[in-house]
């Protein structure tokens, strides 16, 4: 008789949004669908149906032509309000660069975006220091690791006011900050003027994760690095658990 | 009505665009110039009615500016 030693695994289960100006959604479903047991779809802004998921990403691009700032107008698509009630409810939600902006707008992480400091589109690879690691994506990394990945934007410029920011650490908040190649966060280091080199934050919840750099851009050797891999192995890990 | 939204970023928050430019004026002679700040400026049409400074209110709050780093003012002028 023949016995299956394979069992039933059950995929974890990814949404991309795509907006108008979106582009780079293929990239993230790329990454996800590179490990087993995933699935993935894309959500159009319209869509308001996704409580079978696991984790939504809100990718990088120029929704709706970054009109009147970066983020303000996705925040009103129909599947934004989806978005919210299903981190609500303790979804994972992850937004990369202007999906990042658009979680800030839609107040779902604090802070605001604003112009870099040099008024330039910065595009090139960073180093960045996971500043915690216990959070739904980031276990993959060690504590304070030093990883690699690109950035590229206009608007990554992160300001909060001294209240929030004092929250922001003393709750653990702020997930990875651009540093030197030693792990310093000194102000060359600092890509965008942004406060306290913070490049990426999470909610007080830690189920909402907003980052400039594009982990979905070092998933493969062959796009030059594979650094942003544990983002997306983090969040499988933990919604496995 | 029509209603006329200045938005500007808040005092003491960085405005690169604004320092670009008050570096750029002493090179055309204009010297002493500071706190240049850059900002947008939306104007719109809305029913008259004594509800319509509050409606724009609201709108500045929730999307015209962000509150968090810009400032606004406007004014109701009939038409």
């Amino acid at each position: 008789m023949f016995v299956s030693s394979q069992t039933e695994v059950t995929p974890v289960r990814f949404g991309v949004v795509v907006f108008p100006g979106s582009n780079c959604d293929a990239d993230s479903y790329d990454a996800v669908r590179s490990f087993p047991d995933t699935e993935a779809r894309y959500l159009w802004h319209k869509d308001t149906e996704i409580s079978d998921l696991d984790c939504v990403i809100l990718p990088g691009g120029f929704s709706y032509g970054d009109y009147l700032r970066c983020g303000a107008i996705a925040r009103f698509s129909p599947i934004m309000k989806s978005v919210k009630r299903f981190a609500d409810e303790g979804g994972l939600v992850i937004g990369i660069c202007n999906g990042f902006q658009i979680l800030l707008e839609a107040g779902m992480l604090p802070g605001a975006m604003h112009q870099n400091e040099g008024l330039k589109f910065v595009c090139k690879q960073v180093n960045l220091k996971v500043e915690n690691n216990e959070t739904s994506f980031t276990t993959g990394y060690d504590q304070g690791q030093l990883i690699k990945v690109p950035i590229a934007h206009h608007e990554g410029n992160y300001f909060i006011d001294e209240d929030g920011m004092a929250q922001l650490e003393a709750n653990r908040q702020v997930v990875v900050r651009y540093c030197d190649e030693d792990g310093v966060t000194t102000a060359a280091a600092n890509p965008n003027g942004s406060l306290g080199n913070i490049a990426g934050v999470c909610n007080r919840d830690g189920n909402v994760f907003g980052l400039m750099p594009h982990p979905e851009r070092v998933c493969d050797e062959i796009v030059g690095g594979v650094d942003g891999r544990s983002v997306f192995e983090s969040i499988i890990n933990a919604v496995a658990k | 009505m029509k209603a006329k939204v200045y938005i500007t970023p808040k005092a003491g928050i960085l405005d690169p665009q604004g320092l670009t430019i008050e570096r750029s004026l002493p090179a055309l002679g204009f010297e002493g110039v500071t706190n240049v700040r850059v900002g947008k400026y939306i104007e719109l049409d809305l029913p008259d009615g004594e509800s319509a400074g509050e409606a724009v209110d609201e709108m500045c709050h929730q999307l015209l500016a962000n509150p968090i780093i810009e400032d606004f003012e406007f004014e109701l002028v009939p038409e």
